[in-house]
């Protein structure tokens, strides 16, 4: 085997097992932590494909941003560990309904042949797929980008409309407010003179 | 209106934080003063209330009288004496204990001892390693104001025209 | 064999200026309250970061009741991590970097992002609740400035074209009117900000705040599971303060090109020291490692909520404001920068 099969065999265990880990795990944040392993066990293997730009990106994006947030939510939450095992049985045949259906349908996919393409070439040293991405996202796919964008956008401004709501009556410090104040407006200097006995 | 303009760029121009590392920034070369502790001392007030000690007048006789009077002042109740006749018919003490542990060095003995024999010099370095040592008897304390006599009686004499 | 060669060339210089970072932090502090600072061990204290391992080695690791074992100790691990392996992409000359990855900037933009996990997993397996809330202030934090840092990045990025660290400091090449420093003024202000939030340095350690939370995600650790805590927030420092000097200031580019006439470069000794080098690099970093500890001794912490307005409704829109006019200069080729 060379080095690359090693580390490929390597990292697709820890991947596997980690993705295994995420949904047998009874800890939330046990999970949510192999979840992030598991992620940049993936990164790990995009950047062995020469995607060395999706793969950091995929550590930046996931790993360092949404699955922080993840983390975040889940630490906050109370979670009786012991409720969460009850289920367990009870929704086993659905879910095992659900999971081989699921299988069903990534082996008609997967079987179907449409992936069945040939392997693109091995691209030189100085290849930079940055710039290559780059190119095509500014080119040929650049109303899907843009449109993806916008989208985005309006997602991010609904969620802040959705959350941006003041009920009237409570105290809520402006701290925008707080760092405009001059002192000229707070203290008054008074002069007095000391009272005579 | 133009203060606010103006406010507006003092903040984008970061003004006030300059401001505020112009301070450290001068500190930076400013003369130190920390003071090397074990080598350099700070320097003591006459009035220092420190370690206690028991004084004797030059001709080497105990000022001490046991009058009672520290132990009678004392707030915290750190003095012990008991008295008796000595054979020459003047009255002395037998035994004169401080405890060290109630003291809370606050002078009263010293202010209420009509003789001036008990003291409290600059001592302020002392540590006791096992129980019991806090208690300073008499032997002790008439030591310590043998040994420390010509710096208890400069502190006195220093302390004299504001008393 | 070469690569692990290389490898322990840069982290054993790493290492010892982490520690010394530390002792320069007390001395520089010090000075700025009038004191001295340590002064004891060996000649004027210069062998006290090893007297402080040394005593931190010898200590034990406490494992809190009720604590997640493996989580507790796997968090320093999970800290220091990421803060060693981005200097991987770090060029220190022309060509002087482990790795020469075209994509330089991005892997240490993620791999600065990983190392919230660190804190992250301390606060949560510490089973304490200052722990946790240290750890979900930083969590909060370091999500709201990264974006504001990656924001100035893509300034950066624009302005030199490329996102190999060793082309944006060759885009810098002229003079120091070319460096970025000039043409990215708020951005370089933005980035520094948040170098210095993301590193939860003062005035920024409410993960640590040792007034209000004790100390934050670490009040648990003891001995040497501390101290890698401790070098992993001084290895970040470093690494903020080079990005600084690569990414604003030319890296390793002489601020005398270009103003001297060639002939002063071609001196024997003074020419070596005058034209660019590692050594201007280094003394780049260090400048802005200086202002780190500045601004410890200078500012108060901020309140939280205070932080989160200056992240999101300051440097942000600041950023984007900037990065449009940039684009504008960069369409109509402004010179000197953008030509």
């Amino acid at each position: 085997m060379t080095v690359e099969e090693i580390l490929f065999y390597a990292m697709s265990t820890v991947l596997v097992g980690a993705a295994v880990a995420v949904i047998t795990v009874r800890n939330p944040v046990h999970a949510a932590l192999a979840l992030v392993l598991a992620f940049f066990a993936t990164a790990f293997h995009w950047v062995m494909l020469e995607a060395e730009f999706l793969g950091i990106l995929l550590v930046l994006v996931y790993v360092g941003a949404v699955m922080v947030l993840f983390l975040f939510v889940v630490m906050m939450l109370d979670i009786n560990v012991a409720r969460m095992r009850e289920g367990f049985a009870r929704f086993l045949p659905v879910g095992l309904v659900v999971a081989v259906g699921m299988m069903g349908l990534m082996a008609m996919v997967v079987g179907a042949g449409v992936f069945r393409i040939p392997g693109p070439e091995r691209a030189a040293a100085d290849h930079s797929n940055t710039a290559a991405l780059g190119h095509l996202l500014y080119t040929e796919y650049v109303y899907p980008f843009e449109i993806a964008a916008v989208i985005l956008l309006v997602a991010i401004i609904a969620a802040i409309v959705l959350t941006l709501r003041r009920r009237p009556g409570t105290l809520h410090l402006d701290p925008g407010r707080q760092a405009r104040v001059r002192r000229n407006e707070r203290v008054r200097m008074v002069k007095m003179h000391s009272e005579k006995q | 209106m133009a203060t606010a303009i103006l406010q507006f760029f003092k903040t984008f121009m970061l003004w006030e934080l300059l401001v505020g590392l112009k301070l450290t920034g001068r500190h930076l070369f400013r003369r130190k003063i920390t003071v090397q502790f074990p080598e350099e001392n700070t320097p003591i007030s006459p009035r220092f209330r420190g370690l206690h000690a028991l004084r004797r007048y030059p001709n080497g006789e105990e000022r001490c009288i046991a009058c009672k009077l520290c132990e009678a002042v004392c707030p915290a109740l750190a003095i012990t004496i008991e008295s008796a006749l000595r054979e020459d018919g003047t009255r002395r003490t037998t035994r004169y204990d401080i405890d060290l542990f109630k003291c809370i060095y606050c002078g009263f003995c010293e202010e209420a001892c009509p003789v001036d024999s008990i003291v409290e010099t600059h001592i302020q370095h002392y540590h006791f390693e096992s129980r019991g040592e806090q208690i300073m008897t008499k032997e002790k304390l008439l030591a310590i104001g043998d040994k420390y006599e010509a710096e208890i009686a400069a502190a006195r004499a220093a302390d004299a025209p504001y008393r | 064999m070469q690569i692990s060669a290389k490898i322990t060339l840069l982290l054993t210089p790493l290492l010892l200026a982490v520690a010394y970072t530390t002792f320069a932090e007390r001395k520089i502090i010090g000075y700025m309250q009038i004191r001295i600072g340590p002064n004891r061990v060996g000649p004027r204290g210069f062998l006290q970061p090893i007297a402080d391992a040394l005593k931190l080695l010898t200590k034990e690791v406490i494992v809190p009741t009720n604590a997640n074992r493996y989580l507790f100790l796997t968090a320093p691990v999970l800290a220091i991590a990421p803060s060693l392996a981005a200097w991987a992409v770090v060029p220190f000359d022309d060509g002087m970097a482990i790795a020469d990855i075209n994509a330089g900037l991005l892997y240490i933009l993620a791999l600065t992002s990983l190392g919230v996990y660190g804190i992250i997993v301390a606060g949560w397996a510490s089973n304490s609740r200052y722990a946790l809330l240290g750890s979900l202030r930083s969590a909060a934090q370091i999500i709201s400035y990264e974006i504001a840092m990656g924001f100035a990045l893509v300034g950066v990025i624009m302005a030199a074209g490329s996102l190999n660290l060793g082309e944006i400091v060759e885009a810098q090449r002229g003079s120091v009117y070319h460096w970025f420093l000039l043409p990215l003024l708020p951005l370089f202000l933005v980035y520094f900000i948040s170098g210095v939030a993301e590193t939860n340095r003062a005035p920024f350690d409410v993960a640590e705040g040792e007034s209000e939370i004790v100390a934050g995600f670490h009040v648990e650790y003891s001995g040497m599971a501390f101290a890698v805590f401790f070098l992993a927030e001084y290895a970040n420092m470093i690494l903020i303060s080079a990005l600084t000097a690569l990414l604003f200031l030319g890296g390793w580019l002489s601020p005398l090109e270009g103003l001297l006439p060639q002939a002063a470069f071609a001196l024997p000794v003074i020419g070596w020291v005058l034209d660019g080098g590692i050594h201007w690099f280094l003394a780049k970093t260090a400048f802005f490692l200086f202002l780190f500890l500045w601004f410890r001794a200078t500012f108060p912490r901020y309140r939280y909520d205070q932080i989160m307005r200056l992240g999101w409704k300051v440097l942000i829109p600041v950023t984007i404001v900037w990065l449009f006019l940039e684009g504008v200069a960069v369409a109509f080729g402004l010179g000197p920068w953008f030509a």
